[in-house]
């Protein structure tokens, strides 16, 4: 099973920080720099930023007397903090038990290949965001995969990265999404399958 | 007392405690990882359960953790029920999943915590067939080797590292099966006892890099009981040797003294004894100047009966790192009279003031165990992480002991470490911090004082007023540090063990006595005030006790014309003396060096015999409380190196004096010291004598492991070599020999059945924490006078006047590079700052100085061009001059310099 970024945090991978430190040191007033509120902090830095830059996590460090190794750990203990910036779209894949029996971490593989992304990480040109997940709970549909909040099932590798590149190409999301939505059903039906739980 | 029953056999322990703690003092075999004696439980790693029940009749029982139960009167356990047992070989199971099947490439194998457990628990077949975790590993600089996919997430390195070392930089990351433990990037490990996470990690997630550098299992190692030389703490330590080569120090465990940590410095410094610049045979230099001839011994031996002659006008200089018996042979080679301390006059006086603090007055010096459970402490004048790492931690630990006693109230036992931490959050207990600038352990203290040494001078003996000692209050004292002098004498007055910790770095004998008043005033309001008093080096203290001159009367004695021959014993004089004392002793007819590396002085030498390290002869040295410690030979060196005393001994036959010299053994020797000089009468006591057998046997430096003893020299022989004899000390160069715990200060490595790693250290201790089995080793040779009429000191500075176009220097210290022999150590030296000036940014603002920027230091005739570097927490007028760094020339300190920038031309 392929795995989400593993080591240390990664370094921050945005090209440039155009909104300024100014937005930390505003954060750090409206909680009246009390280093105990570091959590609600960081996540008005994400609120603000779409995810945690680095500077900004330095810059609270410094400014809280707290050590950026526990600003860190605090980062990359709770899932719902990015230390990376969000593409257009994010892609979560389904890696539970009945996905990946039927080729979940193939699918894994190939979106990495195609769009350059590592798990939990964002491709180059800032489209997609790939994050895949230990079960989205729809094994009927498996493989599947959300995008975008909509759920494309009975997936094979190729499907996935049409359904990608679509939505990549697409200018309106809507008409890609109305596509694959078809190609879904008849997947589904194909696989005859109920809608319970393994 | 509490009864408990363990298999339904009763046993008496100890209230109080904890389950696993009364099973391991017992000596069960309970596995455990989360625990660490000296960091209590957390119960996170479920390993140590037991099955407790409630009665005699209960035969159900349920499955509790030893280290979180306590172990109150009546507990009836089973630590063998089949069902526990299970259980604890399925934790094992779970841990060992994601870690890798790499013992025969790991460091760590052989001496490893999880594979003692393992076997310990009969986990001994694998299931799980799937791809294990990885990790990407961290550089995390020259010590420290970092290895994450061995980890089992015991936590014990992070609770190590930040809750009990003070580190700020290292962290855990992550969650569930992807937990990491490291900084937040690459890069040097900030605190200064990273090197214990290598003995704290139960695996091999954190090892030791130097040791990487030439590896050595612990089974092959050839081990012996001694004392670290690298500052003046006196830390308990395990060097081990293969091949010539010295390998790696371990920790041995002093509950006085450093329990079960060594600071980087200690642990890492060990590598001078392997450096290409180590001198292995004596030599000759015909001319001063010229060449240097290896010469034989018996050659290098007539030289010296010829230079030293009938012993006339020839002085001797001793030195603060070699051992008392050295210092002893040279003192009776060139008579008491002609013996001087190799030492500055300002260090000599430095040094006798802080002995004559502990002999005279009523306060007991306190050792390091002191300090941790001291309930508040002042520190004056001394940069202690710097100058003596392990009494800095010593004293992080203490700043918890009241807040503990606070948490009585909330019914938590004290072994919960978890719990008083989540209790205490960030409140520390009262450490009083004064010093010419920051210090590492600013962080816990409740306040700090920055100022000039006089003006930290006037904070003591105000402080000292306040608590009742027979001084005059101190006027004009600024009303903000008059308040705070009253604060910090209410604090120290009424905690039960206050300590008063001050040194000579700070190059004040006022600020000596103004501590000293300060912990007499203490003893005389009947509170046990101690005074814990740092010392430069490995046996400052014993070179003290045993007097001499300073370099400056080695001097006069020169001019004067009563000396024309110089015997320098295991010092580098430029480290001591200024410029002109170095040119009178280069223009001394004859000068005679005997050590182990080549400096200044052994260069200028027209006689050098190589002296042996700590590793490669007996000795006795004398820490900064006053204990005597005994440190023994690892292994017998290369070349002619032989101990200094032997050398001197030779010489003294050489000239035909046999009879003063009589001595053949080290035995021999400490008993002629104990009794020329009654202060040392303890030094023969304080280990057992070289007739000393357990069983007939004597107690072997090899492991009962130790392989390739024929191999090891096939290339000469293919015959095993017999085992090279020990004239000084019931050890052997052998495997050979008594297997069981010897007396404490012989034991030369923690082993037993099932215990392969450090942790071993539980089976020799008489409980867990308490000494060692025999009693704490060493022994003190001055004690306080409780009785005496205390007769304060009156020294009052006037007030620091910053002066308009000077500064005064005040010496800066640094744990890597400011002490001589560890900076010779690769890794150790890569961590060493260059040499600059430390200026604050305000005060070189004022002087138009840029940070980098270079600037010429001139005082008393020696100049030198330094860069700047910002120091901000350093008061107005006040510049920092790092001390001891390999560059720098030596200076007496605090002194007035002038400074002007370097012109481009």
């Amino acid at each position: 099973m392929s795995q989400p970024q593993l080591g240390p945090p990664p370094t921050c991978q945005s090209p440039e920080h155009t909104c300024g430190v100014s937005v930390v040191h505003e954060i750090i007033e409206r909680y009246g720099g009390n280093p105990e509120m570091l959590i609600p902090m960081m996540q008005d830095i994400q609120a603000a930023e779409g995810y945690l830059p680095r500077e900004h996590l330095r810059t609270l460090g410094r400014e809280l007397g707290v050590p950026l190794s526990r600003i860190y750990g605090v980062a990359t203990f709770y899932a719902a903090f990015r230390l990376q910036p969000k593409g257009k779209h994010t892609i979560t894949l389904c890696m539970g038990t009945v996905c990946y029996l039927k080729g979940a971490d193939q699918i894994s593989a190939v979106i990495q290949d195609e769009f350059q992304v590592k798990p939990g990480g964002t491709s180059p040109d800032r489209k997609f965001t790939f994050a895949p997940v230990n079960c989205l709970g729809a094994c009927a549909l498996a493989p599947v995969m959300v995008v975008d909040g909509e759920y494309f099932g009975g997936l094979s590798a190729s499907s996935a990265v049409d359904i990608l590149q679509k939505i990549a190409s697409s200018k309106k999301p809507s008409e890609a999404v109305a596509k694959a939505d078809a190609k879904q059903k008849t997947a589904a039906q194909k696989n005859g399958r109920g809608s319970q739980n393994p | 007392m509490a009864t408990i029953y363990i298999d339904n056999q009763p046993y008496v322990v100890k209230d109080g405690q904890n389950l696993l703690r009364a099973c391991l003092s017992l000596g069960f075999n309970l596995p455990y990882f989360c625990w660490h004696p000296a960091m209590n439980s957390v119960g996170a790693c479920r390993q140590c359960a037991v099955k407790q029940f409630k009665d005699e009749k209960d035969t159900k029982g349920r499955i509790v953790m030893a280290c979180m139960t306590l172990a109150a009167d009546g507990t009836r356990i089973s630590i063998d029920d089949p069902e526990v047992r299970r259980f604890r070989a399925g934790v094992i199971e779970f841990l060992m999943v994601n870690h890798p099947h790499d013992c025969p490439v790991c460091d760590e194998g052989g001496e490893c915590h999880l594979q003692d457990m393992t076997v310990m628990t009969g986990h001994n077949y694998r299931r799980f067939r799937f791809r294990k975790r990885t990790h990407r590993n961290q550089e995390l600089g020259p010590l420290v080797n970092h290895e994450m996919n061995r980890c089992i997430a015991c936590y014990r390195c992070l609770r190590f590292y930040r809750d009990y070392a003070g580190g700020r930089d290292f962290d855990v990351f992550q969650w569930h099966n992807y937990v990491y433990f490291g900084r937040q990037s690459d890069g040097v490990l900030e605190n200064e006892f990273s090197g214990n996470l290598v003995e704290v990690c139960p695996t091999g997630v954190f090892t030791d890099k130097t040791l990487k550098g030439h590896y050595t299992r612990k089974w092959d190692l050839q081990t012996a009981p001694s004392i670290c030389v690298h500052c003046g703490l006196g830390c308990n330590t395990i060097p081990g040797e293969r091949y010539g080569i010295l390998r790696r120090i371990r920790n041995r465990y002093h509950r006085e003294v450093n329990g079960y940590f060594l600071c980087d410095r200690g642990r890492y410094g060990y590598e001078f004894v392997n450096s290409p610049r180590r001198i292995r045979q004596p030599i000759f230099r015909s001319e001063r100047s010229g060449a240097a001839q290896p010469v034989e011994k018996q050659a290098a031996l007539e030289q010296a009966a010829k230079i030293l002659g009938s012993g006339e006008r020839v002085i001797g200089i001793g030195s603060s790192r070699a051992s008392l018996e050295a210092n002893f042979a040279l003192r009776t080679l060139v008579g008491a009279d002609r013996f001087y301390r190799g030492l500055a006059e300002a260090e000599c006086r430095l040094l006798d003031t802080a002995i004559a603090l502990l002999r005279d007055g009523p306060a007991p010096a306190a050792s390091m165990s002191d300090a941790a459970q001291s309930d508040a402490v002042l520190v004056l004048g001394e940069d202690l992480t710097n100058t003596a790492p392990m009494l800095a931690y010593s004293v992080r630990q203490s700043t918890l002991q009241r807040e503990i006693g606070l948490t009585k109230r909330l019914h938590v036992s004290w072994w919960d470490d978890a719990a008083i931490r989540q209790a205490l959050q960030e409140r520390r207990g009262p450490l009083y911090i004064a010093t010419p600038a920051a210090t590492k352990l600013d962080d816990v203290a409740t306040e700090v004082y920055r100022a000039a040494p006089d003006d930290l001078v006037r904070f003591a003996q105000a402080l000292a007023h306040a608590l009742g000692a027979e001084i005059p209050p101190v006027s004009a004292l600024p009303r903000k540090l008059a308040a705070l002098a009253d604060v910090v004498a209410e604090a120290l007055y009424l905690a039960r063990r206050p300590v008063v910790v001050c040194g000579t770095s700070s190059g004040s004998e006022s600020l000596l006595r103004a501590a000293g008043n300060v912990a007499w005033a203490l003893s005389a309001a009947e509170h046990r005030g101690q005074l814990c008093l740092v010392l430069p080096d490995c046996n400052s203290f014993g070179l003290g006790l045993l007097g001499g001159g300073s370099l400056a009367d080695a001097c006069r004695a020169i001019q004067e014309g009563k000396a024309e021959t110089v015997v320098v014993l295991e010092n580098d004089l430029s480290r001591h003396a200024d410029q002109a004392a170095l040119k009178l002793l280069d223009e001394v007819r004859h000068l005679v060096a005997l050590d182990y590396l080549e400096h200044a002085t052994t260069a200028a030498a027209e006689l050098v015999f190589p002296a042996a390290t700590f590793a490669e002869a007996n000795g006795t040295l004398v820490n900064n409380e006053g204990r005597a410690q005994r440190s023994y030979q690892v292994f017998v060196p290369q070349g002619k190196t032989q101990a200094s005393w032997r050398w001197l001994q030779e010489m003294m036959v050489a000239v035909g004096r046999q009879a003063e010299a009589s001595w053949r053994s080290f035995d021999e020797i400490t008993a002629a010291l104990a009794e020329a000089l009654p202060i040392f009468a303890a030094v023969k006591d304080i280990a057992p004598p070289e007739g000393f057998r357990m069983a007939g046997q004597r107690v072997p430096r090899q492991p009962h492991r130790y392989s390739g003893r024929t191999a090891m020299h096939a290339q000469a022989d293919v015959h095993e070599p017999t085992p090279l004899a020990d004239p000084d000390s019931p050890l052997s160069f052998s495997m050979e020999g008594s297997q069981r715990q010897p007396p404490p200060p012989l034991v030369p490595r923690f082993w037993a059945p099932g215990w392969n790693s450090m942790q071993a250290i539980t089976r020799f201790q008489e409980e867990v924490n308490g000494p060692l089995r025999g009693g704490d080793s060493g022994r003190r040779l001055i004690e306080p006078q409780p009785d005496a009429a205390i007769r304060y000191f009156s020294d009052l500075p006037a007030e620091f006047e910053p002066r308009p176009d000077e500064w005064l220097l005040v010496p800066v210290d640094h744990i890597f590079g400011s002490e001589e022999l560890s900076a010779l150590s690769p890794g150790i030296a890569q961590l060493t700052p260059a040499p600059y000036l430390a200026l604050s940014a305000s005060d070189a603002a004022g002087a138009n100085i840029q940070e980098g920027e270079k600037v010429v230091l001139a005082m008393d005739g020696l100049h030198q061009a330094l860069p700047v570097r910002f120091l901000p927490s350093l008061p107005r007028g006040v510049a920092g001059l790092p001390v001891g760094l390999p560059g720098m020339m030596h200076v007496t300190l605090p002194g007035w310099a002038k400074l002007s920038k370097v012109t481009a031309s």
